[in-house]
């Protein structure tokens, strides 16, 4: 009996004799004697409550975490204000516990969150179609592949260098299964190169992947993009920053025929990566091909409002090897947080974050460019994040000079020559609404005392 | 049965987008703390949208009544009894929610300095090992989010083995009784899928396993324990064929409740295992994810896991301690299959998982596996002591794993009563209704899953109810066919909502 199971001696004996055996090992009498563990697994012993706490809180404090310095670092996941409200309501057992809603009658809360949600999703994204989350941004954009395979099934997929490195490279290992290519379309001056691009599609192209704003932080100039694609019959995916979306046009405006991204800006923590959520959402005529749960309106038997899983022929359990995805389990608490966090930040604050975040990120970005070793990667406009290329050694000069800063307390942001040859000098800077102006000031400050102590060791190495 | 309308019948389902009113709000931004410059100078006014969306406008005390409101509306394990098959609905601990909420935990980025978030990957390499153990097998990736993506990883991990020795074979084999995400996974990884036939015992029916195993086929998913709830005692049998076709063994390990400590994928022949730490691991389901997928694997698969891969070496300086190891992420791994999806993996999920490993230890997983065998077969006995299974026949009639499949068959023939309204009906009595109309193969199935953390008290209150259910219809099957009553709303009309589907409020 461990503390998380119940059946005392005067339990066994009275559950054994109704079983009708004499002890548990007869239970498992079918299972043959080779295949059998036939001495204890190479593990510990179990701990008390207690001391699994301070196990996982000494693991903890061995992390630097954005609780321990001042976090510029972004990249694809960001150090955003997490309200209390989501921790409360994500945190009740009657959203934390449940499986997937599977008896709507007793599921009401759950299928309505999903529900809200997908209208969240739609509003932000300006596409009438939205799923209740899928895993998270980079495999939402392979999911996006998949439903243009399903749509066309044609050999080649475009993407442009300004997705994320990890969205590309996880539609490159979903599409080597079923075969599609996958060819990439590089950047010029932060931006997805026009000619490149148009040069790059063709009747065989399936979709074409675009980023909004793009890995670089660029706000690209999406219509182009889409035209080019549209006349020649691919669809179009775009990975967006839902939090960003206050502020930009909405893809599905745009042209876009899906619209996926990384819900982790919407009130889910860093967790080092996970677990957040993916968002997924459509044109129209692309409902039967969604991948995931889809929560629809219903009514009951007396007439009364309710929600339901809807469409569910698309899926696994029903459809089997016909299904439109795999997909069964997906990320509906942290769908809550992100659709909690929509309606905590509300229709002028979504806007209103956004423009705290140009404002900030465009003083930042002004003040370091004055930074002696300091220039600016590329100059198109930006929400949060901006590549500033640091006068040092490549990359391995631009880690150094981050451990040189984190040694002052700040984590000065991503360098980007470990995914870009084309930047071997970059380093990605995010300022989220948790970084002030004495922040910034302090991260020039400190930035430019690094640079210029890596360039006075690599003058007298040299 | 009465029909008068329940307090919470009567409060009418009202989206967050129906509430609030103009002007209203939750969120009071940060103070302006840099010299304003024109908004059209900094993006210019084409590239933004003219129309905001539609968020809703609520203050702080509408936005929380609101959700606590609609979470009533939801029936959860803290709450009672969901012995709901397959899905493994134990117990989870709240310690664990308390130690992934840890700002050492929970604010660290993804992409922090591996120098710097050194608890971190040590906590992820621990997990890894303990999870090579129970499986019995060398090798682990953490990186998969949830089982169905581990299903993906493992096929696409025997694609690029089958590659890598220049064969191109193109069907995978499932028996029938699988998991939809199996056949589901076969064809997203470009495979055709071949369905094995089940024998009269539950088992895999190893002469049609021959038949089909040509050196066409890639590889066998299996589970074991099965989705029938029974361990198939020709898994030497069948390993053995499967491997001298050349193809692979993949485990699903939705069904590794049953066998922790006592029997391990590795052992019995299996290549590639996945597990799902919100089922086997208590990470909470949340109503329907996170969950997390890793999967460990033999020597022959290792050299295509998804990058990167979490490497220890010891410290230059070792002295022996617990600090004379560093930990680091490789990327640089030329044969990988690449990565399924951004960063690490669900790393809040490790997190509760391997506390729930450290809480237990090697004995006491073992213990969870024996007590949720012992329960399942308890509470299968009870129901045959209450004569439940003259009506609710068990598919098949041997000691069960840690699950058990009813056929609700001769109920509908005797009673006029189908699963589905004994399972709308339990919902009255307060209990999760068991899987339902899974496994295909079994008619009118119920797939009853108890799980090691009830009490026996709960499971004769369960095995009662379904006692009383039975009766009750026996005098009049229309409450039953009616049911559920009590319930916030009452039976849902899900083909209307399929035929015109309103999937978002409108605004």
């Amino acid at each position: 009996m461990s503390r998380y199971t119940a059946v005392t001696d005067a339990d066994l004996a009275a559950m054994l004799e109704e079983v009708g055996v004499d002890s548990v090992e007869r239970l498992f009498d079918e299972i043959p004697a080779a295949v059998r563990l036939d001495r204890p697994l190479e593990l510990p012993d179990g701990l008390s409550e207690a001391e699994v706490y301070a196990h996982l809180r000494d693991l903890a404090s061995r992390n630097s975490s954005a609780e321990d310095e001042l976090c510029f670092l972004g990249a694809g996941m960001y150090d955003h204000y997490v309200p209390a409200v989501v921790d409360m309501l994500t945190s009740r057992s009657e959203f934390l516990t449940p499986y997937t809603p599977y008896q709507p009658e007793i599921s009401q809360g759950g299928l309505q969150v999903m529900f809200e949600y997908q209208t969240a999703i739609c509003e932000l994204t300006g596409l009438p179609v939205s799923n209740a989350s899928v895993y998270e941004g980079p495999s939402a954009l392979g999911a996006a592949g998949y439903l243009a395979r399903l749509a066309n099934g044609r050999p080649r997929f475009v993407v442009t260098r300004g997705v994320h490195p990890h969205a590309r490279e996880t539609l490159r290992t979903l599409s080597a299964g079923y075969g599609t290519t996958v060819a990439e379309v590089a950047l010029r001056d932060g931006v997805t190169d026009l000619d490149a691009w148009r040069a790059a599609i063709d009747d065989d192209v399936s979709a074409v992947f675009v980023a909004q704003p793009n890995f670089l932080g660029a706000i690209e100039d999406l219509e182009p993009l889409v035209e080019a694609a549209r006349a020649h019959g691919a669809l179009v995916v775009c990975m967006a920053d839902p939090l960003t979306l206050g502020l930009l046009e909405a893809p599905g405006v745009l042209g876009v025929d899906v619209c996926v991204g990384e819900g982790q800006t919407l009130g889910n923590r860093l967790d080092f990566g996970g677990p957040s959520f993916g968002f997924f959402a459509a044109r129209e005529e692309h409902l039967r091909r969604m991948p995931g749960r889809i929560a629809g309106e219903t009514r009951d038997v007396d007439g009364r409002r309710g929600f339901v899983l809807t469409l569910q022929t698309r899926e696994q359990h029903i459809r089997r090897e016909k299904a439109t995805s795999n997909i069964c389990t997906a990320q509906a608490l942290n769908a809550l947080a992100g659709v909690v966090y929509l309606a905590w930040l509300g229709r002028r604050g979504l806007v209103e974050l956004g423009e705290l975040l140009v404002q900030r990120a465009a003083y930042a970005r002004e003040l370091l460019s004055t930074v002696d070793g300091i220039s600016l990667a590329h100059d198109a406009p930006v929400v949060r994040e901006f590549p500033i290329a640091l006068d040092v050694d490549g990359v391995a000069g631009v880690r150094r000079v981050i451990a040189r800063c984190a040694a002052s307390g700040v984590n000065p942001g991503f360098a980007l020559g470990r995914e870009y040859d084309e930047y071997p000098n970059g380093l990605l800077v995010a300022i989220t609404e948790q970084r002030s102006r004495a922040d910034i000031e302090r991260l020039a400050e400190v930035l430019g005392m690094a640079i210029a102590a890596e360039r006075a060791e690599l003058g007298v190495a040299s | 049965v009465s029909r008068e309308e329940t307090a919470m019948q009567r409060d009418r389902a009202v989206t967050i987008f129906e509430k609030g009113a103009p002007g209203r709000r939750a969120f009071t931004p940060p103070a302006l703390d840099v010299p304003e410059r024109p908004l059209d100078e900094l993006i210019p006014r084409r590239l933004r949208r003219t129309t905001e969306p539609l968020l809703p406008e609520v203050s702080e005390p509408e936005l929380v009544r609101h959700y606590v409101r609609i979470s009533r509306r939801n029936f959860d394990l803290d709450s009672g009894f969901y012995p709901l098959g397959s899905c493994t609905m134990k117990h989870n601990p709240r310690l664990h929610e308390r130690v992934a909420a840890l700002a050492g935990h929970a604010r660290l980025h993804p992409l922090q300095d591996p120098a710097r978030a050194q608890g971190a990957l040590e906590l992820m390499w621990r997990l890894e090992r303990a999870l090579s153990e129970i499986a019995g097998l060398p090798h682990v990736s953490l990186q998969p989010s949830a089982g169905s993506h581990g299903e993906l990883a493992g096929v696409l991990l025997t694609r690029a083995y089958h590659a890598d020795r220049g064969q191109r074979r193109t069907k995978v084999l499932t028996p029938d009784t699988a998991h939809g995400t199996n056949p589901a996974t076969v064809t997203m990884a470009g495979y055709e899928l071949v369905k094995v036939a089940t024998n009269s015992d539950g088992g895999v029916d190893v002469e049609d396993l021959r038949a089909k195993a040509d050196d066409d086929v890639a590889c066998l998913m299996l589970t074991n324990p099965n989705t029938l709830g029974l361990f198939d005692p020709n898994i030497e049998e069948i390993a053995k064929i499967v491997h001298g076709a050349g193809a692979t063994l993949y485990y699903d390990g939705a069904n590794l409740n049953a066998v922790m400590g006592i029997s391990r994928p590795g052992d019995m022949g299996f290549d590639i295992v996945h597990f799902n730490l919100h089922k086997s691991f208590t990470q909470p389901h949340g109503g329907g994810g996170p969950g997390s997928g890793p999967i460990a694997v033999s020597d022959r698969i290792e050299p295509y896991l998804p990058r990167p891969v979490i490497v220890r070496r010891p410290r230059a300086s070792g002295n022996g301690s617990a600090d004379s190891y560093e930990y680091d992420l490789d990327e640089d791994r030329p044969k990988s299959i690449g990565r399924l999806r951004g960063f690490q993996g669900n790393y809040g999920c490790f997190v509760r998982s391997y506390a729930y490993i450290c809480s237990l230890g090697a004995a006491g997983l073992r213990d969870a596996s024996e007590t949720a065998v012992l329960n399942a077969n308890y509470l299968l006995a009870r129901l045959r002591s209450l004569g439940v299974c003259d009506l609710l026949p068990p598919a098949y009639d041997r000691i069960c794993m840690h699950e058990f499949v009813l056929s609700g068959a001769p109920m509908k023939r005797e009673l006029g009563i189908k699963t589905l309204d004994l399972a709308k009906r339990l919902l009255d009595h307060g209990f999760h209704p068991p899987t339902v109309y899974f496994p295909l193969l079994v008619d009118e199935a119920l797939l009853v899953e108890p799980t090691e953390t009830e009490t026996r008290e709960t499971l004769d209150e369960f095995a009662d109810a379904i006692a009383a259910i039975l009766a009750e219809a026996r005098e009049d099957p229309e409450i039953a066919r009616n049911a559920p009553y009590t319930t916030p709303v009452r039976r849902l009309d899900e083909a209307q909502a399929a035929k015109r589907p309103v999937i978002r409020q409108p605004l």
